[in-house]
C-alpha cells in the first residue's frame, strides 16, 4: 500500500517579487517526496484559497518578504474560514519580525520560517502537523 | 629567450616545492577541509602564481587605468580624484518621511540620493488600487503622482546631487516625473543628473516587477535612451543590473554574464531602432552585487570592465571611448545578511564594500545590519554610511588604483571569470538570444539550480554561516526597528482623492487620450509621458493606458 503523498502549495501573496526563498522550500519539498504546486508571483488571498480547494491540498505555504504580511496572510486564514476548509495547514516564510509572530498565530498559522532556517526543519513541521 | 626561461623557472621551482616541501607537510598537517571553495562554489587552488597566467600580457589584458580595455578603471587617477559616490537606497512610507531620511543622509555626508519605491509604485499602482493593499510603504516610498514627487524632493538640491531611482516597469513615467520637478524648481533639463534603472530585462530574469510584455517594454526603454542623449545629457537612462539576479541566488559568474548579455541586448535594439551607438552608448549605466567573497567580487568587476569594452568597441563598433567604460553602482548583498546576530552584518557589508572599492566602484550602497529584519532604523543606516566613510578615510584602500592587480590569484579569477562570461554568452546565443532565452525560462532555471545548491550547502554544513548553522546564539537579540507612522497610506490616499478633485480633469483627460494614440504608434513616448506627469495624471492612471495598449507579462512559474 502507498501511501499519499502530501500536496503542498506555494504560493506569493501580493506584489512582492523576492520569489528565492519560495522556489528553494518548493524544491525541497519535493526532494522531501511531496507533491508541490507552486504559483508562484502576484496571487490574491482569493486566488490562493481557490487554488488550495480545487488542487486539494493538505498544506499552504505562503511567502512574503515586503512586510505586507500582516494584511495578507490573515485574509488567506479568513478565507479559508469562510469556505470551510480550516483543516489545511498554513505556514509562512519571509521577513516576519516577532511583533507580528503572535498576531500571525493568533491567525491560525502554525509554522514561521524566517531568513536562515533550514528546509528540514520546514518538512519536519510539515509532517508532524500535517491532518489527513 | 631572456623571457622564457625566466617564465619556466618559477614552474619548475614551484613542481620541487610541491613534490618536496609542501607534501611532506601535507602527510604531518592535512589541511582542515577537503574543499575550499567561492561563495559561488568555484574551487580555489592552494596557491596561484606565475605560471598559472603564463600568457598575462599587461597592455593588452590589463593596461593603464583609463585605458582600453579598462581592466584597472574607467578614469586615469581613480579614488584619487573623486571617491566613490555615496549612494544609500532608501525610501519608506509617505513622500514626507522618505525626505526627511534623505536630509538625514545627507547631514550624515551621504553624496549622492538613492530612491526605493514601494511596491504598488514599482508595478504601476496608485496607493488607492487594490492590489497595493497592504503594500503602502513597506519596501520604499509610494509615488503616485507629481505631487509626491514634489514632496519627496523639497528642500534638496537637485541641481547640485543626483538621483538614482530604482524603477523598471514605470521608469519613463517617474523619469518625467523628476523631470517635470525639477523644471518647477527652476531646473533645465540639461542640468540635471541621475540614474534610472530602467532594465526590464533582468526584471523577468530575476526581480520579477515587470509590467508589460518584452516588446513594448524595449521600445519604451529605447525610448527613454533617445530622449536622454538629446534632452537630459547627464542622465544615465539605463543601470543594467547584476544584482537581483545574484540576490534571486544565482553565482557570481552568472551574476556577470546574464548582466552584460542584457546589456548587449539593449544596445542591439537601440541600433536597430536606427540610433548611433555613439550617442547613448556612453549614457549605459550598470550595477552590481558585492557578495561575500572579497576576490571573487573584485575579480568579477574587472572582467565586467574588459569584457564590456571589448563588445563594444569590436561587436558594435562604438568609437567613442566613453561607449567603452563599464561604469558601476554597487550594493552590498542583502541575500548575505543573517537574522541571527545582526551586528555581525556589519562586518559583512565591510567586507562586502570593499570588494567593491577594490574593484573600481563609480557609487556604492551599504545595507544596514538590520535589513533581514525590517526597513533600515536611523541609527543602523547611519552606521552603514560611516562603514564606508571608514574605508574612504582610514582603511587606505582608497589611496592607489586597483590595488590587487598584478596579483597571480587575482588574474587567474578574472580571467576566469571572462571564459565562463563568454561560455554563456554561447548558451544564450544558441537560445536565439536574451529574450527567447527567458521565453524558456534558461536564466531562472539556472539560478534556481545555484540558489539551491547554495542552501544544500549551508544545511550540510559545507559551507559555515556564523550565527545561523555554526556559533549559534540561544537567546533572541532585541534591536530597535523603524516604526512608520500609521496614519501614513490614509494621507497618501486623501491626497490622492484631492489631487484627482482639484487637477484640470479636461486636460488630464486630453493627456491621456493623446497618450494612448501616440502609444498605438511608432513615436517617442516621453514627451507625451511629460505631459500627462504634468497635467498631474497619476502613476495608475498611465500605466493603464500602457496596460490597455501594450497587455501585462505573465511568467510561467519556474522553481
Amino acid at each position: 500500500m502507498t501511501e499519499k503523498k502530501i500536496r503542498v502549495l506555494i504560493a506569493k501573496p501580493g506584489l512582492d517579487g523576492h520569489d528565492r526563498g519560495a522556489k528553494v522550500v518548493a524544491r525541497a519539498l519535493r526532494d522531501a517526496g511531496m507533491e508541490v504546486i507552486y504559483v508562484g508571483l502576484k496571487q490574491t488571498p482569493e486566488q490562493i484559497v481557490e487554488t488550495a480547494i480545487q488542487e486539494d491540498v493538505d498544506v499552504i505555504g505562503l511567502s512574503c518578504l515586503s512586510g505586507a504580511h500582516t494584511y495578507l496572510f490573515p485574509k488567506v486564514m479568513e478565507l479559508l474560514k469562510k469556505n470551510n476548509v480550516e483543516d489545511i495547514l498554513v505556514t509562512c516564510g519571509g521577513i516576519i519580525p516577532d511583533d507580528d509572530v503572535k498576531t500571525l498565530n493568533e491567525a491560525g498559522i502554525k509554522g514561521i520560517f524566517g531568513p536562515g532556517c533550514s528546509t528540514e526543519d520546514i518538512v519536519e513541521f510539515i509532517k508532524q502537523n500535517v491532518k489527513r | 629567450m631572456g623571457e622564457d626561461k625566466d617564465l619556466k623557472k618559477p614552474s619548475r621551482s614551484r613542481r620541487d616545492w610541491e613534490d618536496d616541501t609542501l607534501k611532506k607537510h601535507l602527510d604531518k598537517h592535512p589541511e582542515w577541509k577537503e574543499d575550499f571553495i567561492t561563495t559561488s562554489s568555484v574551487p580555489i587552488n592552494r596557491l596561484y602564481s606565475p605560471d598559472d597566467i603564463k600568457d598575462f600580457e599587461y597592455l593588452k589584458d590589463l593596461n593603464f587605468p583609463s585605458q582600453y580595455p579598462y581592466t584597472r578603471g574607467v578614469q586615469p587617477t581613480m579614488y584619487r580624484g573623486k571617491l566613490w559616490t555615496m549612494r544609500m537606497f532608501s525610501g519608506f512610507g509617505t513622500a514626507e518621511e522618505s525626505n526627511e531620511r534623505y536630509k538625514y543622509l545627507l547631514e550624515h555626508g551621504e553624496t549622492g540620493l538613492s530612491v526605493a519605491f514601494d511596491f504598488p509604485t514599482l508595478y504601476g499602482f496608485d496607493t488607492d488600487h487594490p492590489m497595493a493593499k497592504g503594500e503602502f510603504g513597506k519596501c520604499g516610498v509610494a509615488i503616485s503622482s507629481l505631487k509626491d514627487m514634489e514632496i519627496l524632493f523639497s528642500g534638496i538640491p537637485i541641481d547640485k546631487i543626483t538621483t538614482s531611482m530604482t524603477i523598471n516597469g514605470p521608469a519613463a513615467i517617474l523619469w518625467a516625473m523628476y523631470i517635470v520637478n525639477a523644471e518647477k524648481q527652476g531646473f533645465s533639463k540639461d542640468q540635471i543628473g541621475g540614474t534610472i534603472q530602467n532594465d526590464i530585462l533582468k526584471e523577468y530574469i530575476a526581480q520579477k516587477s515587470y509590467i508589460f510584455p518584452p516588446e513594448p517594454s524595449m521600445r519604451l526603454i529605447v525610448d527613454t535612451f533617445e530622449y536622454g542623449y538629446k534632452h537630459v545629457p547627464k542622465w544615465n537612462t539605463i543601470s543594467i543590473s547584476g544584482y537581483h539576479i545574484r540576490e534571486a541566488g544565482s553565482t557570481a559568474v552568472q551574476e556577470l554574464a546574464f548582466t552584460l548579455a542584457d546589456g548587449l541586448a539593449y544596445v542591439e535594439e537601440a541600433i536597430n531602432r536606427g540610433l548611433d551607438v555613439d550617442d547613448f552608448a556612453p549614457r549605459l549605466s550598470f550595477f552590481f552585487n558585492a557578495h561575500n567573497d572579497l576576490f571573487e567580487e573584485v575579480a568579477k568587476y574587472r572582467a565586467a570592465r574588459r569584457i564590456w569594452a571589448r563588445e563594444m568597441k569590436e561587436r558594435f563598433k562604438a568609437k567613442n571611448p566613453r561607449s567603452w567604460w563599464l561604469r558601476f553602482h554597487t550594493q552590498t548583498a542583502g541575500c548575505a545578511l543573517t537574522a541571527q546576530q545582526p551586528e555581525n552584518n556589519i562586518v559583512r557589508v565591510t567586507i562586502q564594500a570593499l570588494a567593491a572599492i577594490l574593484g573600481g566602484t563609480q557609487s556604492l550602497h551599504t545595507n544596514s545590519m538590520d535589513e533581514a529584519l525590517a526597513l533600515p532604523s536611523a541609527k543602523a543606516v547611519r552606521i552603514a554610511l560611516r562603514t564606508q566613510q571608514i574605508l574612504a578615510h582610514e582603511s587606505g584602500v582608497a589611496n592607489t588604483i586597483d590595488p590587487v592587480g598584478g596579483s597571480y590569484f587575482i588574474e587567474t579569477l578574472t580571467n576566469q571569470m571572462e571564459e565562463e562570461t563568454y561560455k554563456y554568452f554561447d548558451k544564450i546565443d544558441a537560445l536565439g538570444g536574451v529574450i527567447p532565452a527567458i521565453e524558456k525560462g534558461f536564466f531562472q532555471k539556472e539560478i534556481a539550480n545555484a540558489s539551491y545548491l547554495y542552501q544544500k550547502e549551508i544545511e550540510k554544513k559545507k559551507r559555515t554561516v556564523v550565527g545561523v548553522n555554526d556559533y549559534v546564539l540561544d537567546e533572541p537579540l532585541r534591536i530597535e526597528l523603524l516604526k512608520m507612522d500609521p496614519e501614513g497610506e490614509m494621507r497618501q490616499i486623501n491626497r490622492l482623492k484631492e489631487l484627482r478633485a482639484k487637477r484640470d480633469n479636461k486636460k488630464a483627460t486630453e493627456s491621456l487620450d493623446t497618450l494612448k494614440n501616440k502609444a498605438e504608434g511608432n513615436e517617442n513616448l516621453m514627451p507625451y509621458i511629460i505631459d500627462c506627469v504634468s497635467a498631474y495624471c497619476t502613476l495608475g492612471e498611465i500605466t493603464d493606458v500602457f496596460r490597455n495598449v501594450f497587455g501585462e507579462y505573465k511568467e510561467e512559474p519556474i522553481y
